[in-house]
């Protein structure tokens, strides 16, 4: 299968501090990749290494066939674009909902001014919102609401790959299972090419196609998803996975002396 | 528009202040058809009355009607006031968003030339430019010119920096768009309603700044009134005749506690959101 | 059945913002010596509130508008953030023996012995021993166990936890759950388990109360809520916890 990404050696410090040790990473076309790790695994650097916040100080990362350099031109720009984890700031809170999705439309000449409008309308009913939402502001919504804007702004550009930064974590349970369906949804219907990232490994199993496993800047495991969670290659991956507290089958329940 | 006047008549503060505030613009700018006298016209006949039902303040030394007088005072020094913040700030502001923003040399610099300037005295600096180019209005514009802008560019500074943090700059970067139109498409909407509560405070400092020019004789000159120099002129008559001086004095706090509550009152309605 | 008398009665608890919001309205349970209970639901639920109204803290604009709390022993609490619930400019070592000192009351080289031995029982490296630090310089999950530790220096009848594990990472949870456990085994608290995550609840405690916009919407034995939900919120709990390929090769290493 064709790669969409490729990722060779990356390597980024802080100082002394290694954030990632030259990671060596595929993203196949139409896929999803689930990337999980503890915190300081870099799972968030290596995301925002991709989508060109941070410039790594060694390595390359290959779109298809292009490298990528320090500073991308528009049109790769359009190319990649991220979700973040905390729905709270990822919305400008002075801008109206209308002026998020347009913005990139019309920045990347996605459509003309005439039709800016309805692909706005198209965009929101694509997320399962209605379209009085386009006169309000990110305030007025709910934190799985507002992931939802932050998913429809992202998909306005058509990208072709599509990075997600713990967009469900920062949110009640109950909405966490309705943008997860969502995500689901839409890899289906766009063909998607994802990179997932969650330290939850219980929405790692349902999103991804192929699971890596970070930690403390190095890429530890890559395994297609079904090897990794019945029997994965690498001691930490069974770490984590032995360590996600399960609902109890029988009669074992603690807390009674 | 309704929820907006509701919550302006929510807010106390920026209630009285706007209320406050807009008696003084009103005041100053329907002087004309209250008052029957031209600020500059003596009656030595009639120096130094208290107040009364032809002159509701009573008359200066001159003649003069005080309470025209006082109100043509406003006009002059509430124009320098409101002229003399607008390039500032203006400066101010992009400046601390560029700091912010892009943090490295270009805040070094900025910060460093803040630094620098903020050590002189701002009286200082302007009786130098006073003596320099001369009494009057261009001094004080200049000066502030030259050393307003630091406040405003601190505080937009810090804002900044930490906003570039948060994901929606993020986003904004990941999309490809050049920096200068993140500065000011989406920056500059969450820094401004700061930089304004700023601006009010600023103002009063200004204000009493222009006044005591005028005071010292090295603001605005006369004819022209001014709230200094009636205060200055009303200085030998403060035993007979206290209120020429003490009524502009008077004036003077009025607009700061006008413009304090303006400032407080925004800072409310803004943080409420 | 173990002992019959409550060390706490919750009855009819109600709990009101200044703007006469009800945050939790009518909230009753009970709570036996060395019994675990699980307070589960998301947020807005009123579920921490109804563990700062236990402890007396509640925070400032919330105050209780009806309902009694009884209860015949202290209490003390094992907050979510471990870094926001430590000193950041006083030394671990040294904020456990205060803490030591004044709920104890013994003398201050005590506390201090008292201290260390608390800390190496919570599993912290004997390097503190020998030189103390600061919160900054010890990890989150060494934090916590400073915090836990800092609530067993009260010696408390009931321990108090505020979703102690949602700021850690999944490998310290797990560390941290088998420290409190054994801890209650060993020390015979009660305990009342605040989370979102039902899986923890589940296996940590013997009764759940479930919770939503500040009421109880079911109550009663873990096994029984979990294999017969009679309320659909609680269906949606349970749905909501998102299952796991079987892993070859463990024991049910989770107890």
């Amino acid at each position: 299968m064709e790669l969409a990404l490729q990722i060779k050696d990356l390597t980024v410090h802080y100082g002394g501090f290694t954030a990632l040790d030259c990671i060596n990473l595929n993203l196949e076309q139409h896929t999803t990749l689930g990337l999980v790790g503890e915190s300081g695994s870099g799972k968030s650097t290596l995301a925002r290494v991709i989508a060109g916040l941070i410039a790594p100080h060694e390595g390359k990362i290959l779109l298809g066939t292009q490298e990528l350099k320090k500073k991308r031109s528009r049109e790769q720009r359009k190319t990649i674009q991220m979700i973040f984890q905390n729905p709270d700031a990822s919305l400008n809170p002075k801008h109206s909902i209308r002026q998020i999705l347009s913005e990139p439309l019309l920045f990347h000449k996605i459509v003309g001014r005439t039709d800016v409008e309805q692909r706005c309308k198209e965009l929101l009913n694509q997320v399962h919102l209605e379209q009085k939402a386009l006169d309000k502001f990110p305030h007025e919504f709910s934190g799985g609401q507002r992931q939802r804007i932050a998913i429809a702004r992202a998909l306005s550009v058509e990208p072709n790959i599509l990075i997600a930064d713990e967009p469900t974590s920062a949110l009640d349970v109950s909405v966490q299972l309705s943008v997860l369906e969502l995500f689901n949804t839409l890899k289906a219907e766009l063909n998607l090419t994802m990179l997932f990232i969650s330290h939850d490994l219980g929405v790692i199993n349902a999103i991804s196609d192929t699971v890596a496993v970070m930690r403390q800047g190095k890429l530890v495991e890559q395994s297609p998803k079904d090897q990794f969670f019945i029997r994965p290659k690498h001691e930490y991956s069974y770490e984590l996975l032995s360590a996600v507290p399960k609902m109890p089958k029988s009669s074992t329940s603690g807390g009674f002396l | 528009m309704t929820s907006g006047l509701k919550r302006i008549w929510n807010t106390p503060s920026l209630l009285v202040g706007l209320i406050m505030f807009a008696a003084l613009i009103l005041l100053t700018v329907f002087i004309p058809y209250i008052s029957p006298y031209d600020p500059s016209e003596q009656n030595l006949s009639a120096f130094l009355q208290p107040p009364s039902a032809e002159h509701w303040l009573g008359t200066d030394q001159l003649g003069r009607d005080l309470f025209t007088r006082l109100i043509y005072a406003a006009r002059t020094d509430l124009k320098i006031m409101v002229l003399a913040e607008i390039i500032p700030f203006c400066i101010g502001v992009f400046l601390g968003m560029l700091a912010g923003y892009y943090g490295k040399w270009i805040d070094t610099v900025i910060t460093l030339l803040s630094d620098t300037l903020i050590a002189f005295p701002f009286y200082l600096i302007v009786i130098i430019v006073a003596f320099a180019s001369g009494a009057g209005e261009r001094g004080i514009y200049i000066t502030f010119i030259l050393v307003g802008w630091i406040v405003f560019a601190r505080v937009v500074r810090g804002l900044s920096a930490s906003f570039r943090n948060q994901e929606w700059v993020a986003s904004a970067q990941t999309l490809g768009l050049p920096g200068v139109k993140i500065i000011l498409r989406h920056l500059l909407p969450n820094v401004l309603p700061q930089a304004v509560v700023v601006l009010m405070t600023d103002m009063i400092g200004l204000l009493v700044a222009i006044v005591t020019l005028g005071y010292l004789g090295i603001g605005i000159t006369p004819p022209t009134p001014d709230w200094g120099t009636m205060i200055s002129d009303g200085q030998p008559f403060i035993t007979t005749a206290w209120w020429l001086s003490a009524v502009p004095g008077f004036a003077v706090v009025y607009t700061g506690i006008a413009l304090s509550l303006l400032g407080d009152g925004l800072a409310d309605i803004w943080r409420k959101k | 059945m173990m002992s019959i008398q409550p060390i706490l009665e919750i009855n009819a608890l109600s709990l009101a913002a200044k703007s006469k919001e009800r945050l939790v309205n009518n909230v009753s349970f009970s709570l036996s010596k060395g019994e675990s209970l699980g307070l589960v639901g998301e947020s807005g639920s009123g579920k921490s509130l109804t563990l700062r109204a236990i402890l007396g803290l509640l925070p400032n604009g919330v105050e209780q508008t009806g309902g009694t709390i009884k209860s015949d022993v202290s209490s003390a609490m094992v907050f979510q953030d471990p870094r926001g619930a430590l000193d950041p400019l006083c030394m671990v070592v040294n904020q456990l023996a205060e803490v030591v000192y004044y709920r104890q009351k013994v003398s201050r080289k005590a506390s201090r012995m008292i201290a260390l031995e608390l800390l190496e029982r919570l599993g912290l490296p004997d390097s503190l021993k020998k030189k103390d630090r600061y919160p900054s310089q010890l990890s989150g999950g060494q934090c916590q166990r400073v915090v836990i530790a800092l609530a067993l220096a009260c010696k408390p009848g009931i321990l108090l936890c505020d979703e102690p594990t949602t700021a850690l990472d999944v490998t310290v949870q797990r560390q941290i759950i088998e420290t409190i456990t054994n801890l209650q085994q060993e020390l015979g608290f009660a305990m009342v388990f605040v989370t979102h995550n039902l899986a923890i609840a589940a296996n940590l405690c013997s009764r759940l109360c479930v919770m939503k916009q500040g009421q109880i919407v079911e109550h009663g034995a873990t096994l029984d809520i979990l294999q017969n939900p009679s309320d659909p919120y609680t269906q949606m709990l349970i749905d909501s916890v998102l299952p796991l390929p079987e892993l070859e090769g463990s024991r049910d290493s989770w107890n």
